[in-house]
């Protein structure tokens, strides 16, 4: 936690309402940022920041001084996307597997693809991932964000989100397998290790 | 000698370190000696490490701070905005609401005394009108929310950029109606309601621009968002959704009578 923060915390907690502004302001961009990638959905994350620091400002007095805020912040965070996730409607997003195949096989056969170190970098391959992710289902999107981003054990993320273990470990399976789709023609075509060894896993 | 490959479940469990720990001896020891399972592994590992916080970055506007400040600052003062703060805090409502109680339990044994004791609803029949009566209550405030909103617009837009609009007082009258706002889009939301709260997130957009414009600023400054309320029929659109809900209101409440026994 930085100086600035604590004296802000402090300050907010007698009132201040500056001090919560500074706090506002230094951290709603990272809440923002990791709302929009448990949502998909840049309203949804405007709201779960809203909820966040709304949250934060109620329970700013059971907030520990030695903790870092920003991390404390985070942890609101995470648990407002989820409820927002769990509250609304089962949207499902507009792209289904068969979708996810084509795009993946037509992509493949590009004629001319540049180096995969080239590509990782590529702003192409970014925009390939972010369409990925908007295929994805609401829950599986929320796993997969929190056990590849967030480093949630499948546990965890079962608590979190009301699923069972099994239902967890098959949001992320999914989800994997949709980004693999998408992304493998670019990042990880066939090598020749797996070619010479003259066989297909089954 | 058939080979048990590894399965793609069970790489992505081991990428994510979540195999059991009787299982991960066997899963190592057969990437180490399996060239296909170990390929297939190591495009698993590219996709995945190609996946990182910045591809899924999305950046929020220059003013996202001052935007955020705007809608939340109104919700952080309960108590000197919200009604509910009004009538805990005023003697004035609670004479009323003395009033209104007194009122009702007369007319309540009024009623029992004048006319023969009726047939008991059912659980299901309560319900639904209670249902109904959450539902009429709720579009009378989206109504009123809607009417409100559209006389703030309306002033906007009347001002030109050289007009001596008083900002601070739009500043402030945006504030409020943004934090109404936002319960009631996201109650529409809730209840499916996608015209509604399509047209209550462009009525945000808007207000909270008004409630983020500089203190010390002119009507000039107000000239984007007067634009804006043009250009997408703003006004026409608050105008036949608040029809819509008034027409709605006057649709009777259906009398769910229960069986009489």
């Amino acid at each position: 936690m930085t100086h600035t923060d604590a004296a802000a915390v402090a300050l907010a907690r007698d009132g201040d309402s500056e001090a919560f502004r500074a706090l506002v302001e230094r951290h709603s961009r990272a809440v923002f940022r990791l709302a929009h990638r448990m949502t998909g959905n840049a309203s949804d994350a405007e709201d779960v920041v809203q909820e966040t620091f709304l949250k934060a400002y109620r329970q700013l007095s059971r907030f520990e001084s030695r903790a870092n805020f920003g991390t404390w912040v985070h942890r609101i965070a995470v648990n407002c996307s989820i409820d927002l996730i769990r509250a609304r409607p089962h949207r499902e997003a507009g792209h289904d597997a068969t979708d996810l195949e084509q795009f993946g096989a037509a992509e493949a056969t590009e004629p001319t693809l540049p180096s995969p170190e080239r590509l990782m970098l590529s702003a192409e391959v970014q925009g390939r991932i972010s369409d990925a992710m908007t295929s994805l289902s609401k829950m599986e999107r929320a796993a997969f964000v929190l056990r590849h981003f967030e480093g949630q054990s499948i546990d965890e993320i079962s608590r979190a989100l009301g699923l069972k273990t099994n239902a967890t470990k098959h949001s992320i399976f999914r989800a994997v397998k949709k980004m693999r789709q998408a992304l493998e023609p670019f990042v990880a075509p066939p090598d020749n290790e797996s070619l010479t060894a003259g066989g297909t896993r089954s | 000698m058939a080979t048990q490959h590894l399965t793609d479940d069970d790489l992505i469990l081991h990428y994510y370190g979540e195999t059991s720990p009787g299982d991960e001896r066997q899963t190592t020891g057969h990437l180490q000696q399996c060239g296909l399972c170990r390929a297939e592994y190591t495009r698993l590992q590219r996709v995945l490490a190609s996946i990182d916080e910045r591809s899924l970055a999305m950046e929020p506007g220059p003013a996202f701070e001052r935007t955020v400040w705007a809608r939340l600052e109104p919700a952080l003062e309960p108590a000197r905005r919200s009604w509910v703060g009004w009538l805990l805090t005023s003697p004035a409502p609670l004479g009323l609401a003395a009033a209104v109680v007194v009122l009702v339990v007369g007319a309540f044994f009024a009623g029992r005394a004048l006319s023969p004791a009726p047939a008991a609803p059912t659980a299901a029949a309560v319900a639904a009108a209670a249902d109904q009566i959450r539902e009429r209550i709720l579009l009378s405030d989206v109504g009123e929310h809607l009417d409100r909103s559209q006389m703030a617009l309306v002033d906007l837009v009347s001002g030109d950029d050289n007009s001596t609009l008083d900002i601070a007082s739009e500043r402030s009258r945006a504030e409020q109606l943004v934090a109404d706002n936002r319960l009631y889009r996201q109650t529409a939301e809730e209840t499916g309601d996608v015209l509604l709260s399509q047209l209550l997130d462009e009525i945000e957009r808007v207000l909270t621009d008004v409630a983020a414009a500089p203190e010390a600023g002119s009507s000039r400054d107000l000239a984007d968002v007067r634009r804006r309320i043009e250009s997408r029929d703003l006004l026409f659109k608050v105008r036949v959704i608040a029809s819509e809900i008034r027409e709605r209101q006057k649709i009777p409440i259906q009398r769910q009578a229960g069986p009489r026994s």
